[in-house]
């Protein structure tokens, strides 16, 4: 710190807000509340250096706005910014807003109607035209644009009035009161008035290619097929850069993502990771740190709650008793992977730690079968009122850890007299309309619940949102209780997080004692970078692991 | 030879038009389709996916689709890739060049020891290196590329680190000497099955031409036998390996699917995975109508090749 003091005499405004991190002083401004610990590091004092990351799939969208999948992501982050960030907690913080608007600092009205936000007056594009308000009306009109083709909509749609009051300033109207657009905002990248409005065609537009942001890392340059080189924003006006070069290298099959980690060609593993089959001896590798991180999926039996086979509770809840979880988990997932009761994150605000956990009983399992009248037939397999215990279970064939999951079930089912069969068919269809529609008996599914760390989950557990009833929605299982859709209706509307809490965990546990779906575990990712890679923090409130590269750095 | 081009061109476009039909058939009669990637986003809902599908106007007729895409080939317009947004000519510029390196050096390499060991395994027939070049081709076609790849990945990057594990360049280093340094493993490995497959046409080759007349006239006249071999036995040898460099030519620019994966070669192989991966339909549709173009012009110059350097054939 001192070193840099005596080698610049005057200091820019991001300077001073630099050293103010890292001098401990962060509490003042907002630069570190991202979580980092400021104080064990020592981030170069201009950008220098380089980082390698590897990804299993290659980033080809740019304009964040358009359809995209997890890698483009990485891309994102590095080159734009939104009003808002999620940190690792689960916690809004500001990025090109100056605040995140709430009831109580009158951002959002009583009703949760009328939105406000306040935007930086020091934020400029890469091409150094300023950021304004305009900026945020355009992006969020484009988005709604019948003629551009959007990525997510949700929460957009409800949009109204957008209004321009000043450079930093500006109102909109809600249809209605949707708290998880604030969530959704996190990941509603600005894109720049200036430069989009003059195309005809914004689907092909040329900054489609060569994209401008805000922030920490300007575009340089893409090899198609290869990867795609950014360079450090000098004038960026959050914390960092601290690295010269940011380059995103598209490994196209996981084992030689990995086998690049161990020779060194890549210096941090993104999407979609290191493999579980891999992590024991990663985890040996001189010169790497490897690491587990809580993933926001949760692989679970999804049951199609419409099959009569399903409909009673006790059915499900002896499934539930005959799944020896911790035995699939250390024998086919190699123990890396967390048992968990609920759909919620076990990183999220929102995550209820205090539900019953599954016990593994097949004598229970047989009890409450016994108990509710499913009684075996000659062939073994219990029937209740002409309904036989028998089922179908499908998942993506070829995913080898899905199959010897669905191989060991059916045998502790087999013991209680259920009988599954194995009905496996290819990505593409499996999770078309077979999943969609729900035509599917059983399946088996890894599924991320929440949509940018906001714990609304009515798209996956309303009745609204069941496709088969012609509803929107991706309740697949068809699962219906009207106590949850009024918990869920009155958390969409309400922007008081303890309140929300309270809210999101009662549905859990309704959820837990209802058992629409068997959970089997929480995911966890192997994360993996070089030694001497600081800055580096994981967050499952974001899909990929290079959220906030604009902090990374190499010690010296 | 005027009317037979002519031929070839009426052939090569009712060619063109089944190959596009059945494509386009197969690639749209596909479960999934290019929205199947976002089925399983949490954020997005159905409404996007059907307004998606309009945008892309994946909601009409097939037959629609088709002619719409077929009528603005005809005009030169090859349509944009649904990923990127790039013209699919442009996205096949971009990966072209890749797969050129890699396939022109194996197929030169390939040709050259490929011709060689054809040649010395027939005139030197039943030999010890006869027998083990035989054993070495059929090693080489029955084992697949991608562990050969792998296998040398873990040789002479991991254990000995002599070579990098893949990739066409380190980024940040675009000289020669460092694209040579990527090209080694892969063209080698690559070469390895088109090695086999050329000695063992050559040998095939040669050895029909050591049997013929002429052969022994030359020598009946007193000419060395190096002589023999290299102006009348070669010569005529060679012939039917125009041919099979003709069907070979389309692969030198369409690329190896495996090879560049395990690579990471970025490439055209790749991209036709890629693209087919994502039901990237503008991009498949084009790489299979260049494809097909490569493989009608490759078999056209061979016909033509070997009509120029053979007397006996006349085209028409």
């Amino acid at each position: 710190m001192t070193e840099r003091s005596n080698s610049k005499s005057n200091y820019s405004r991001r300077d001073a807000l630099r050293l103010m991190a890292i001098g401990g002083a962060a509490g003042l401004i907002a630069p570190n509340l991202l979580g980092r610990p400021a104080f064990a590091q020592n981030p170069p004092a201009s950008p220098t250096g380089r980082i390698v990351v590897g990804l299993s799939q290659e980033p080809t969208v740019f304009n964040p706005l358009m359809p995209h999948i997890e890698v483009d992501d990485a891309v994102h982050f590095s080159l734009f910014d939104a009003l808002f960030r999620m940190d690792p907690k689960g916690v809004l913080q500001p990025n090109l807003a100056v605040e995140v608007p709430s009831q109580d600092n009158g951002g959002i009205s009583e009703d949760g109607l009328a939105w406000r936000i306040r935007l930086r007056d020091d934020v400029r594009w890469h091409d150094g035209e300023p950021f304004t308000a305009a900026d945020v009306k355009f992006t969020l009109e484009l988005i709604t644009n019948p003629e551009f083709r959007a990525w997510r909509t949700a929460g957009h749609s409800l949009v109204r009035d957008i209004k321009v009051v000043s450079p930093t300033e500006l109102t909109w109207r809600m249809e209605e009161a949707f708290a998880p657009y604030l969530s959704f905002l996190a990941e509603t990248f600005m894109v720049p008035k200036h430069i989009l409005e003059k195309e005809a065609d914004p689907n092909a537009a040329a900054f489609n290619q060569a994209p401008v942001g805000t922030g920490a890392f300007k575009w340089a340059q893409r090899v198609a097929g290869d990867h795609i080189e950014l360079v450090a924003n000098a004038d960026y006006v959050g914390e960092g850069p601290y690295l010269e070069r940011l380059v995103f290298k598209y490994i196209p099959d996981m084992t030689v993502l990995y086998t690049q980690f161990k020779s060194g060609d890549i210096d941090l593993v993104d999407q979609a990771f290191i493999t579980a089959d891999h992590y024991a001896e990663a985890s040996k590798l001189p010169d790497r740190v490897v690491m587990l991180e809580r993933g926001a999926s949760v692989e679970s039996i999804y049951l199609n709650l419409e099959k009569p086979q399903f409909k009673d509770p006790a059915v499900r809840q002896a499934l539930y008793a005959a799944m020896d979880r911790k035995a699939i988990l250390e024998a086919i997932y190699y123990g890396v992977h967390t048992p968990t009761e609920t759909f919620m994150p076990q990183n999220s605000y929102y995550y209820n730690p205090n539900l019953p956990a599954q016990e593994f009983n097949i004598e229970r399992a047989r009890q409450i079968l016994d108990e509710a009248g499913w009684v075996p037939e000659a062939d073994g397999i219990r029937v209740k009122d002409g309904v036989r215990l028998s089922f179908a279970n499908s998942t993506t064939s070829g995913n080898h850890l899905r199959e010897q999951t669905q191989q060991f079930l059916q045998q502790t089912f087999a013991e209680i007299g259920v009988e599954m069969t194995i009905s496996n068919l290819p990505a593409a269809v499996m999770w078309g309309d077979f999943w969609l529609k729900s035509q599917f008996e059983s399946a088996i599914s890894g599924v991320t619940n929440v949509i940018a760390g906001d714990p609304d989950v009515s798209n996956r557990l309303h009745t609204k949102a069941i496709v088969a009833k012609g509803g929107k929605g991706s309740n697949t299982g068809q699962y219906s209780n009207p106590e949850v859709d009024a918990l869920l209706e009155k958390g969409a509307r309400t922007f008081d997080r303890e309140q929300r809490r309270a809210i999101y965990l009662r549905v859990q546990e309704i959820v837990r004692q209802d058992l629409p779906f068997l959970p089997l575990f929480a995911y966890t990712n192997v994360f993996g970078h070089k030694e001497g890679l600081e800055g580096f923090e994981a967050n499952s409130n974001t899909r990929v692991a290079s959220w906030h590269a604009a902090v990374w750095h190499w010690k010296d | 030879m005027r009317g037979f081009l002519l031929n070839r061109l009426s052939q090569s476009l009712i060619l063109l038009l089944i190959v596009s039909v059945i494509g386009f058939l197969v690639l749209n009669l596909l479960p999934g389709g290019p929205l199947a990637q976002f089925g399983l986003d949490p954020g997005m809902t159905q409404d996007d996916l059907d307004r998606l599908k309009e945008q892309l106007g994946l909601n009409r007729p097939l037959l629609m689709q088709y002619l719409d895409w077929a009528w603005r080939l005809l005009q030169g317009d090859w349509g944009h890739s649904f990923r990127d947004g790039a013209p699919v000519l442009a996205v096949i510029g971009r990966h072209v060049l890749a797969t050129l390196l890699l396939m022109g050096t194996s197929t030169a390499i390939a040709i050259a020891i490929g011709t060689w060991i054809g040649i010395r395994g027939a005139t030197h027939r039943y030999s010890l290196f006869d027998h083990l070049a035989t054993v070495g081709a059929m090693v080489a076609l029955s084992i697949p590329t991608f562990w050969f790849g792998l296998v040398g990945i873990y040789i002479f990057s991991l254990q000995l680190g002599w070579l990098p594990a893949g990739n066409m360049y380190t980024i940040g280093d675009g000289s020669v000497l460092n694209y040579l340094h990527h090209l080694i493993l892969p063209s080698v490995v690559l070469s390895l099955v088109h090695v086999a497959i050329w000695s063992r046409y050559m040998r095939t080759a040669t050895l029909d031409a050591i049997s013929q007349d002429f052969v022994k006239t030359a020598r009946a006249k007193g000419l060395s036998e190096r002589r023999v071999i290299m102006k009348h036995v070669v010569g005529n040898a060679l012939l039917p390996m125009i041919t099979l460099a003709g069907v070979q030519l389309p692969s030198i620019l369409t690329g190896a699917l495996v090879t560049e994966t395990v690579f990471t070669w970025p490439g055209m192989g790749r991209l036709f995975l890629d693209s087919l991966g994502y039901s990237d339909y503008p991009v498949v549709m084009g790489l299979l109508m260049f494809s097909a173009i490569l493989v009608i012009l490759g078999n056209l110059i061979a016909d033509i090749a070997v009509a120029i350097v053979d007397p006996r054939i006349r085209l028409g």
